[in-house]
């Protein structure tokens, strides 16, 4: 097999394209392949297995020259299986970095908001959260006697579960995603309203008063902040005319930043999305000050780890939406014009601007105390939500003004 | 009384004559012979032992009027052949702290409670009952409170020894 | 409670002993119907370790330091009360110099424990930046605890008959800058709390008590202040040297958990202000005079009652003297006791979420509590 580096192959991604490269044939994958464009961590699937999987063969050729298991290790349909399981870790363990990150830069941030220094293991921090979590690991997993052993169980799996699927489902860039979906967005909204559902059941299987209560909040949470969310996602379709997360991202690439004709909507999707993920200062489900930890109470251990970290996965994917909604996505004003933008930077790009909208969010754990249950439901409905409306009348002029009158 | 309106802030004076002119012989006035003491020189403590008979009434005309609105403390004493409660009664106008002795023999350890007349007196009351074992009679809730429910004795008499007290 | 019967709607939650809003071993158990509370019942006596029987077999010197672990984060006042109702058994008047020195520690004790309690103020409505800075500032105060007692929470300072030493050098200096530098730093912590809309309306109108109410559950301190009852001890019946001091006594007429918070931000103000005069006035009296009387190690027999403004509320000790060099008898009103027993009346109606901001208005500590 030739051999060169994955950057180079990340580099040149024509290569794709010309399904010939270095005179290896790789039409035979390119058919296989699920995608239709071009597809990075797909491609870094096919290139690690190709390394991996080819040295596996070669080594196994050398023991038993000309068998066939070598053949088939680096045969098209077990390359491109191999290539989609190889996707799937790349795609987590992006999402799993940047969520680690994003739990590094808030410890940083508040620490330095509340006057002290934050983490201070390993470079500038960065590996306390690696050392918590394997402290969490290490503790024993215990489960309260009288519980409803199944809804526990699958209660915290699913919310958990939900959690990385749509840290997993939102796109960095044209070319790095999962599914692309034609109502994208549509189905990202449609699983981050599935946990607090879930969060219910998982607070009532518990045994619990606390995290019964917790449970229930929840889902009070989720009405209210749910329906004003939705009227905002349907403006950013209606000015973009997609549900695609790509589309939306061109047309505002193309046009303008939804934010700046939509900026009562960002304000408010920034406040839904606080409440939609769940933390300070709408962390009612779990607020520790009355409620112990609130629905996790009887999560001990690594569960209890794992559900922070689909917490902050949450977070991620508030930030994400509310990048991609209002501040283009991975498009940059002056500088993703240029080609080796495309090539090389929107990845970063749109994590960088994910981790900046997630600095509101940080900021406002710093300053803000935790809102009382009615207040919260009063706000979502009786602020949020007109204003949602509003917004989406303002849209729709815009848009009138656009297709009528040529305002932009 | 003929006068039933409530003095918000009586005098010293006022108190001691109202309560002798209301109660007679049944409380006694103790004087200090305390010299340097502010709170005595300036006429802000008054010290007398009333009959526990009268107790209820004369909290009610303390509370009603002479508007001393608080009881600060209850306090047990065990003088080993009898007891004695203790109350503290504050008036927030002119910080005229009121020290009603109430002598209670020991075979009888029963004092009507002041809980109903001041609610600051309630959990007072269940301390004392539990630490000393006299009964408020006509308290709300006289149960034990610092103290397991399991307790049979009374640790603050002075029958109850602590190590190395004998 | 465990006879009545079941009814489906409500039901009783048990908020500690271990529980974050409860800060110390206590219970609250309330009965929730859905997210209001409709009854509460306040357990207490967890700590519960016969601190006036344990005094009975102790001179009274030993006493001192016992007091002070009445209470954390108010120790100054505990051992300050305990040192004055000996004088008053003794019949003696301590020195002038001795007296300032009292009401600077005092005040510096007040005021590291109001800030104690905008800690945790702060952790109650959810903010742990408040929790932070307000534990900043406190560690100056404490720092100030050091210079003159040696000792920063526990400070073992007053004497009975004085204090136990005089200021060390430069005292005068760290005090002044400590306050000056503070009365900024506060201001900050209040624009996090006072000026933001969504922490007063997380504490406006919850926890109402009347103005008749609080005077007869006995509740006192910043929290009776709160209701609109215009009484400090330090004011009405003043000891030491409170009589020359000049402050006003923050009140507030609204009885919710906002006007005891106003309370206790602007007492903190005035005991910067009280320090300050003390000092000054310790400037005028000379270093060599006596901080110190020579007591007698046994007290007279009799009975004898001293109160003390507390940072909680009413401290107030009962001493019978035998004339031996033990008590016969010492009681200790603890406010918080008090304040506790009202906690029922408090947290009716408002909602779960409540609980700890109204709670935290009472600022518990449950060593003075149980004792």
């Amino acid at each position: 097999m030739a051999y060169s580096s994955i950057l180079n192959w990340i580099i040149n991604r024509d290569d794709w394209v010309n399904t010939v490269v270095n005179g290896v044939d790789y039409s035979g994958i390119v058919n296989m392949s699920p995608y239709a464009g071009y597809n990075l961590p797909y491609d870094i699937g096919v290139k690690i297995w190709e390394s991996l999987g080819g040295l596996i063969a070669w080594l196994i050729n050398l023991i038993f020259p000309g068998n066939p298991v070598s053949y088939t290790l680096v045969s098209d349909p077990v390359t491109n299986a191999m290539a989609i399981i190889l996707m799937v870790v790349v795609i987590f363990a992006i999402g799993f970095v940047v969520n680690l990150t994003m739990i590094w830069q808030e410890r940083k941030f508040l620490g330095r908001q509340m006057d002290r220094r934050g983490t201070m293991i390993g470079p500038l921090g960065y590996f306390q959260c690696l050392g918590d979590g394997l402290k969490t690991f290490m503790k024993e997993n215990v489960a309260p006697r009288d519980i409803d052993k199944k809804i526990y169980w699958w209660g915290l799996t699913l919310v958990i579960g939900t959690s990385v699927l749509l840290a997993c489902m939102i796109p960095l860039s044209p070319r790095w995603y999962i599914v692309d979906f034609n109502t994208g967005l549509l189905i990202i909204f449609a699983f981050f309203a599935l946990a607090p559902f879930l969060i219910m059941c998982a607070g009532w299987a518990q045994n619990n008063k606390y995290s019964l209560i917790g449970g229930l909040r929840a889902a009070e949470l989720m009405i209210s902040y749910e329906v004003p969310m939705l009227i905002l996602f349907a403006a950013t379709v209606y000015m973009t005319g997609s549900f695609n997360i790509g589309d939306i991202i061109s047309w505002q690439e193309n046009n303008i930043w939804l934010i700046v004709p939509q900026i009562l909507g960002f304000i408010v999707c920034v406040v839904c999305a606080v409440a939609e993920s769940e933390r300070v200062p709408f962390d009612l489900s779990e607020a520790e000050a009355e409620l112990v930890e609130g629905w996790q109470t009887e999560y001990a251990g690594m569960k209890w780890g794992l559900i922070m970290l689909g917490d902050y996965f949450r977070g991620y994917v508030a930030c994400a939406l509310v990048c991609i909604m209002y501040l283009g996505g991975w498009s940059m004003p002056i500088i993703s014009s240029f080609d080796w933008y495309y090539q090389y930077l929107p990845e970063l790009f749109f994590v960088l601007k994910t981790c900046f909208v997630f600095i509101f969010f940080i900021t406002a754990r710093g300053a803000l105390p935790r809102v009382r249950t009615d207040q919260i439901v009063n706000v979502g409905w009786k602020v949020l939500m007109p204003l949602a409306v509003v917004n989406l009348v303002i849209t729709i002029l815009v848009k009138w003004f656009i297709e009528n009158g040529g305002v932009f | 009384m003929a006068d039933e309106a409530k003095i918000e802030s009586p005098s010293y004076d006022d108190v001691i004559s109202l309560i002798k002119s209301k109660f007679g012989d049944k409380v006694q006035f103790r004087e200090s012979t305390k010299k340097n003491v502010r709170s005595i020189n300036e006429k802000r403590r008054i010290f007398m032992s009333a009959d526990r008979e009268i107790l209820l009434d004369l909290a009610y005309f303390l509370r009603d009027k002479l508007n001393f609105e608080q009881a600060s403390c209850v306090t047990g004493v065990d003088w080993v052949d009898h007891m004695e409660v203790v109350y503290h009664i504050t008036n927030y106008f002119n910080a005229i702290t009121v020290e009603i002795n109430v002598t209670i023999p020991g075979d009888d350890l029963h004092v009507p409670s002041v809980a109903p007349v001041w609610g600051g007196a309630n959990w007072h009351e269940r301390e004392t009952y539990e630490l000393f074992g006299i009964i408020f009679d006509g308290h709300p809730k006289l149960e034990r409170l610092l103290t397991p429910k399991s307790y049979e004795f009374y640790p603050f008499r002075k029958s109850y020894k602590l190590r190395g007290q004998q | 409670m465990a006879a009545e019967k079941m009814n489906a709607d409500q039901m009783w939650l048990t908020m500690g002993p271990q529980h974050p809003f409860s800060h110390g071993l206590w219970t609250l158990r309330v009965k929730v119907d859905g997210e209001i509370v409709t009854d509460a019942e306040p357990e207490v006596g967890y700590l519960h370790r016969g601190w006036e029987k344990e005094c009975e077999q102790r001179t009274y010197q030993k006493i001192i330091p016992m007091a002070d672990r009445l209470c954390y984060s108010a120790s100054m006042t505990w051992s300050h009360l305990f040192c004055k109702v000996a004088e008053e058994a003794l019949d003696i008047e301590v020195p002038e110099r001795a007296q300032y020195l009292r009401v600077v520690a005092d005040e510096i004790c007040r005021i590291q424990s109001h800030l104690m309690w905008l800690a945790a103020v702060g952790t109650d409505a959810g903010n742990l930046t408040i929790f932070l800075w307000a534990l900043r500032e406190r560690e100056f105060m404490l720092d100030l605890n050091v210079r003159l007692c040696g000792q920063r929470l526990t400070t073992n300072y007053p004497r009975i008959g004085g204090v136990r030493n005089d200021m060390p050098y430069y005292f005068e200096r760290d005090c002044l800058r400590g306050i000056e530098r503070f009365e900024k730093a506060l201001w900050d912590i209040v624009k996090l709390t006072d000026e933001s809309s969504i922490f007063v309306g997380r504490v406006k109108g919850i926890g109402y008590i009347s103005r008749e109410e609080c005077a007869n559950l006995g509740i006192t301190g910043p929290a009776m202040r709160g209701c609109g009852v215009d009484h400090d001890i330090r004011r009405d019946d003043p000891y030491d040297a409170y009589g020359d001091m000049d402050f006003y006594v923050p009140v507030y007429k609204d009885g919710d958990a906002y006007s005891r918070f106003r309370v206790r931000i602007e007492e903190m103000f005035q005991s910067c202000s009280i320090i300050k005069q003390a000092m000054k006035k310790l400037e005028s009296i000379p270093k060599t005079a006596p901080y110190r009387l020579k007591v007698p190690k046994a007290i007279p027999e009799g009975t004898h009652m001293a109160r003390i403004e507390d940072p909680r509320g009413e401290g107030l000790m009962y001493l019978i003297s035998d004339g031996s060099e033990q008590p016969y008898r010492l009681k200790v009103r603890s406010p918080v006791f008090v304040n506790v027993s009202a906690s029922k009346r408090m947290v009716q109606g408002v909602r779960i979420a409540d609980i700890p901001t109204v709670m935290a208005m009472i600022d518990m500590c449950l060593g003075e509590t149980d004792r």
